[in-house]
């Protein structure tokens, strides 16, 4: 069927036809890119006390991850309406897949997906700002170190703050281990939430675990370089640099219900007891979706 | 009360003769009282007005007969040297720094006249680190402390001036924890810093940097000697800035350099009397520092009138860019006219090749 096109009904009206203008994609494209070079030459632009740099994130690093959200791992997100559009909040996630790319593809869920564009603010282990570029990198992307100092300022700041309290023993997890919950830190997210009062929203990621899956650990070269493992996948080291390619796993991320801490009190957070149980019921509620999304998912890769 | 007599010592610097220059025109302040080793330049002098110079060693015991004899009650600490270049190496620096400090308190305690104490500290005693939280508030401590340089000698200071307060709580004891100074006139680390064509910094590593207008650091200089204020206070402006962007902004060359190399290029500069490249300083550079100004602006009760950015463009009147933003403006624009030409030459060439079918001869069919 042909599109429909409006029909002039006067015949002297045919004159004036114009035809639809072909949009001027890459012109456009490329003086937006000479504009964002002046601006990163001059300086010409904003930054944050944490180091986080929007404009470079917002033209460079999310376009950069885009590709692999959309085409490479074909995210689906779920329950993005429990973030909210303004204020402050604790998105509290599963943490696998060896290298942090879950963070980095929940950052380019809320920022594309939700309707208020959220920027997802990430806490990071503080081996990340030990080493260079990275811990720059990192920091430009608006991510800050993992401690209650900085999490409870950008959460009375009202940003959405990310962080997965697994840490090292979540993303360095075996593959025989997937898709179970490992101890969830000292539960320092739980007293961040309850001194600022900010809800607490469990978010569970399936699919991060299959990207490289760990099937062994180097344990003296992660001696030798520092760091917390170094993993063994069937493709990495023994495929050299082409080991590093993620397996194109389906992904699903789902926003849970978000769990309320203002009623608490900010003085709720110096309870070791409510701390653990809140801990405790964050847990099992994105070990309970895990097991829920995972059904969904029809197999591995699609 | 307004302060009778004040002394103050490191008077022959930028802003110690600043301050005394402003107390001393102000007439509720009976004598000030200015203390360096070194006597101030003719220019700084003039400017000193009513200000009684001394020339003495805070490290001397003279110093007491000098605070007994004037029956001085506020004394203002300035005389503390950030790097080795300005006080002839770090040994004389430290000698300075931290047995200076401890003479002039020493002689303080000794005078039942003293009732007030200002000490102009700094924010490097939260050290630079990986390990720090973004923001520093006065009750934070470095999460590394600092081993040596400044800001382990102003850690050993500030306990001294604990210490002191402690043993005569009639003294009322405020220390202020600058960030970096910047302005036209002041000359401090990052003033010299940002003066060279090309600035190596550190490869891999950015630090987030937190600024002082030299106006804003001379009224709350002044404010703290004249008013009430006592405890420990963060003293910076609104705002940070990446110390790339810093560069960029001043139109200056950033040379990133990995971290070794970087260290022998401090020791050459060092060696030529250039800008201090020193461990602590690297530390700084590779990570910055901000500090949290509620306190300034709650209790102390002042507001910089410059923010970081403001203070910084300040500064950059004072300095010719290398790489200057019109410049950088012009080329871009003329590659966007370029471009635009380009554009039009291309859709020009297409319409030629796949002329834009006419428009469709449609006619609304009319009723019989």
């Amino acid at each position: 069927m042909p599109e429909a096109r409006v029909i002039p009904l006067r015949p002297d009206d045919d004159e004036s036809f114009v035809p639809v203008a072909v949009p001027a994609g890459l012109e456009e494209q490329l003086a937006g890119g000479l504009e964002f070079l002046r601006r990163r030459a001059t300086g010409d632009y904003e930054t944050d006390e944490f180091g986080f740099d929007p404009d470079l994130t917002d033209h460079v690093l999310l376009p950069l991850l885009r590709p692999l959200f959309q085409k490479w791992f074909r995210v689906e997100t779920q329950g993005l309406e429990n973030v909210p559009d303004v204020g402050g909040a604790l998105v509290v996630a599963n943490h696998s897949g060896t290298l942090p790319a879950d963070a980095l593809m929940t950052m380019v869920a809320l920022r594309d997906e939700h309707p208020a564009q959220r920027r997802l603010r990430l806490l990071g282990a503080d081996l990340v700002f030990d080493l260079p570029f990275l811990g720059t990198m990192s920091r430009k992307m608006g991510t800050t170190l993992a401690c209650n100092e900085d999490a409870e300022r950008l959460l009375t700041e009202g940003e959405v703050v990310g962080v997965f309290p697994e840490g090292f023993k979540g993303i360095g997890k075996p593959f025989r281990e997937r898709y179970t919950l490992q101890r969830f830190g000292r539960g320092g997210f739980v007293t961040a939430a309850l001194r600022t009062g900010k809800p607490i929203i469990p978010c569970a990621i399936v699919g991060a675990e299959e990207i490289y899956p760990m099937i062994g650990n180097a344990k003296t070269a992660a001696r030798l370089l520092g760091l917390p493992y170094f993993p063994i996948t069937p493709t990495f080291p023994l495929l050299g640099p082409l080991g590093l390619l993620p397996l194109p796993s389906k992904w699903l991320i789902a926003f849970g219900e978000p769990i309320e801490t203002a009623s608490y009190g900010p003085a709720a957070a110096e309870d070791p007891m409510l701390v653990f149980n809140l801990t405790d019921q964050v847990r099992e509620t994105i070990q309970h979706s895990l097991y829920q999304l995972l059904l969904q998912r029809k197999s591995v890769f699609s | 009360m307004p302060p009778a007599v004040v002394l103050v010592t490191g008077v022959s610097r930028w802003l110690g003769g600043a301050l005394a220059a402003e107390l001393a025109a102000d007439p509720s302040i009976e004598r000030v009282i200015g203390v360096d080793t070194v006597p101030p330049s003719p220019a700084m002098l003039r400017r000193l007005g009513r200000t009684e110079f001394v020339r003495a060693d805070i490290r001397n015991p003279l110093i007491g007969k000098v605070i007994a004899a004037a029956s001085v009650d506020t004394v203002v600490h300035m005389n503390i040297s950030s790097t080795p270049a300005g006080s002839g190496g770090r040994v004389p620096m430290k000698e300075l720094n931290v047995i200076g400090t401890m003479q002039l308190l020493a002689a303080c305690q000794r005078a039942p006249s003293v009732r007030r104490f200002v000490l102009k500290s700094t924010s490097a005693v939260y050290g630079a680190s990986s390990r720090d939280p973004a923001v520093f508030t006065e009750a934070m401590q470095a999460r590394r402390v600092p081993s040596g340089g400044f800001a382990k000698d102003s850690l050993d200071i500030e306990s001294y001036v604990r210490a002191f307060a402690r043993r005569r709580p009639d003294v009322d004891a405020a220390v202020l924890r600058f960030t970096n100074f910047i302005g036209p006139r002041i000359d401090s680390l990052l003033t010299g810093f940002f003066r060279m064509p090309v600035v190596p910094t550190a490869l891999g590593y950015d630090a987030r940097v937190q600024l002082l207008h030299e106006d804003d650091a001379l009224a709350v200089l002044v404010r703290a000697t004249t008013g009430p204020f006592v405890g420990t206070v963060n003293v910076g402006g609104q705002g940070t800035l990446l110390l790339s962007q810093a560069i960029r902004r001043l139109g200056r060359i950033e040379v990133p350099l990995p971290s070794p190399a970087l260290g022998s290029v401090g020791r050459l500069s060092r060696r030529f009397g250039f800008v201090d490249y020193s461990p602590e300083q690297m530390r700084f550079l590779n990570f910055g520092r901000v500090v949290d100004t509620t306190v300034l602006r709650t209790e102390f009760g002042y507001t910089p009138r410059y923010t970081t950015e403001t203070a910084l463009n300040d500064y950059a009147r004072t300095v010719s860019p290398v790489l200057a933003p019109s410049s950088v403006q012009s080329v871009t624009s003329r590659a966007q006219s370029v471009l635009s030409r380009a554009g039009e030459l291309a859709s020009a060439v297409g319409e030629r090749l796949h002329p834009t079918p006419p428009a469709p001869g449609l006619r609304a069919v009319q009723d019989a």
